[in-house]
């Protein structure tokens, strides 16, 4: 007969071996993915599709990577005033009950699936207002779904600003923008840059709400804020795996590829580098 | 304090943001909530109706082309069983990971492996799809469905035809993998903001650390836990491209097993547009936007739920 107390670790043990797995299916899960792309994405890689435009279904991807880098830079410049400038407003000036509301209003964002932001563009701005696929509305949408991501990293950080720091600032006589700008601002800006870059992780990876806001280009992107359609990389991710055609899977290849680099080595940026940063800054200060 | 009314500016622009959103789209939507009436939630049928055919088909004083009907109860279904699903996948094994992570990971393990959790949460939703298109899709119909159907096929749901891979199994499991980064993270810090207390007390009482678990720790997260499946479960009922590309795009049929194709809202409103664009009377487009306005409140009842009951939790530590 087995004691009640052998029972009970044995079935300890069992349910322990079973989360275990769970983690290891995870992670099995992540390197079939990872090696599924890097695999299939080095062996398309040429040095001709940095340089060379979409053709139909072949060429390069010269148009969908600048249109990338075009959209999403857009979409910091855009974002970063709005999103930073709101949290220091709910951290700096705002009353009590307006702080909440911005807060909820931002948590509300957050949850609003990314195909919804992008049509609601589609039909307010490609549509309605008449401008058409294009720069400006891609970025947009981006920008919107962007924002979350940077308000709360901004309002997190300028929120952790120690007290003691400002309080010294102001004691020495210290203008409150002197204050803000030398004490507050500098202190918060690491744990900003960390949002506002899985913030750009987020921007790059995302299709849905640009396939009818930025539309889609064979051509490089010209300048034109509007009437003028982006191509962008997870556009070919997601079309060209369908074409029936060898070339054009190696260009779906060749994109996440390239997608999967870049948001690497933002998200490595964001966290480690970041903190690396921060933890030289504060400590000579 | 130019400062103050700058800032305050942006503030006021992410606080209309939502407003905006959701008055802009009630406003383009009204002629096909008139036109569809509960039809968008019940019927099955989405046609757009004869373009070139003469007449048209008016209901409420809205015209649309001769037998236009927009029925999204398809792409609702489908919706919410994806997301079902890939909850009944996702949150056995997240509980497992976060447990495993909190409880059973080596220190020096612990960096590294939160590090591979936060990428996995960070992969573009179409890396997801062609990974499922290409990896995980063949191997459903080749081996998964042929497999259930032909073995637990007297069950009811699993039997019937195997399919080609397509369909809400792949779509389940593409979003469950999706998913599973957020809640693990969000079940760990919930776990690691639990005094040890709590664990270390039950161990000294004699249970072993699973006992210390189930009948310690989790009851007194319970809230925080219902918090972080709903999150992930708003997550699921709006992802878009990776659903698209595993989920075999059914239109006017709905699921009857497992493996069916099926059809999500925020999938037909890409795959459904550039139709829709070419309805004449435009009642098509207006019908998509009314498909994304019921998302957007789903999600939005779902994350708010979620957020209250996160809250909870919060407050009672």
């Amino acid at each position: 007969m087995v004691s009640r107390v052998t029972r009970n670790v044995a079935i300890s043990r069992l349910w322990w071996v079973l989360c275990i797995s769970s983690l290891v299916g995870a992670l099995l899960v992540l390197l079939s993915l990872f090696g599924f792309v890097f695999v299939r994405g080095v062996a398309a890689i040429r040095p001709e599709i940095f340089f060379t435009v979409t053709q139909g279904i072949a060429g390069g991807l010269a148009n969908a990577i600048v249109g990338t880098l075009l959209l999403v830079t857009l979409a910091i410049v855009l974002v970063v005033p709005v999103g930073i400038g709101a949290a220091v407003w709910v951290t700096q000036f705002a009353p009590d009950r307006l702080r909440i509301v911005v807060r909820l209003s931002i948590d509300v964002l957050f949850g609003v699936p990314s195909i919804v932001v992008g049509y609601f563009l589609y039909v307010a701005l490609v549509e309605t207002a008449g401008w058409g696929f294009s720069l400006v509305a891609g970025s947009l949408a981006l920008a919107i779904i962007m924002l979350p991501y940077v308000y709360r990293a901004a309002d997190l950080a300028f929120s952790a600003v120690p007290r003691d720091l400002v309080e010294a600032s102001v004691a020495l006589g210290a203008r409150p923008l002197t204050t803000f700008v030398r004490v507050a601002f500098p202190w918060a800006l690491p744990g900003t840059l960390t949002g506002l870059l899985i913030g750009v992780g987020i921007a790059v990876g995302e299709t849905a709400p640009l396939i009818y806001t930025a539309g889609w280009s064979n051509y490089m992107p010209t300048l034109a804020p509007t009437h003028s359609p982006v191509g962008y990389l997870t556009y070919v991710v997601w079309t060209f795996i369908n074409e029936p055609f060898k070339q054009s899977h190696q260009l779906a290849y060749a994109a996440a590829f390239l997608l999967m680099i870049a948001i690497f080595v933002t998200n490595f940026v964001a966290r480690a580098g970041v903190e690396y940063w921060a933890s030289r800054t504060r400590s000579h200060s | 304090m130019l400062a103050g009314v700058l800032t305050s500016v942006a503030a006021g622009i992410c606080l209309l943001l939502v407003v905006l959103m959701l008055v802009f789209l009630l406003w383009y939507t009204w002629p096909a909530i008139r036109y569809n009436g509960l039809s968008i939630l019940n019927d099955i049928t989405w046609n757009i109706g004869n373009q070139y055919g003469t007449g048209s088909s008016v209901h409420n004083g809205v015209a649309a082309e001769p037998g236009a009907e927009f029925g999204g109860l398809v792409f609702l279904v489908g919706t919410l069983l994806s997301a079902l699903l890939a909850m009944v996948f996702a949150v056995p094994l997240a509980l497992g990971v976060a447990l495993t992570i909190v409880y059973r990971l080596p220190e020096r393990l612990r960096l590294p492996v939160n590090a591979l959790i936060e990428l996995m949460a960070g992969i573009p939703s179409v890396v997801y799809g062609l990974w499922g298109t290409i990896v995980l899709v063949p191997w459903v119909g080749n081996r998964v469905a042929p497999f259930v159907t032909h073995h637990f096929g007297f069950i009811p749901f699993l039997g019937g035809d195997a399919g080609s891979g397509n369909g809400l199994f792949a779509a389940a499991i593409v979003l469950a993998i999706m998913v599973m980064p957020i809640m693990v993270a969000t079940v760990r810090d919930v776990l690691l903001a639990q005094p040890k207390s709590i664990f270390e007390a039950s161990m000294a009482l004699g249970s072993t650390s699973w006992q210390a678990v189930t009948h310690a720790v989790l009851p007194s997260v319970r809230t925080g836990i219902v918090g972080a499946i709903l999150v992930a479960f708003g997550r699921a009922l709006g992802e878009t491209m990776a659903v698209l590309m595993v989920a075999g795009n059914a239109i006017n049929i709905l699921p009857h097993n497992i493996f069916s194709p099926i059809n999500t809202i925020a999938a037909v409103v890409v795959s459904q547009l550039e139709s829709a664009v070419s309805d004449a009377s435009g009642v098509a487009q207006r019908s998509l936007a009314e498909l994304a306005l019921v998302l957007f409140v789903i999600s939005l009842t779902v994350n708010t739920v979620a957020r209250v009951a996160i809250r909870g939790q919060d407050r009672s530590h």
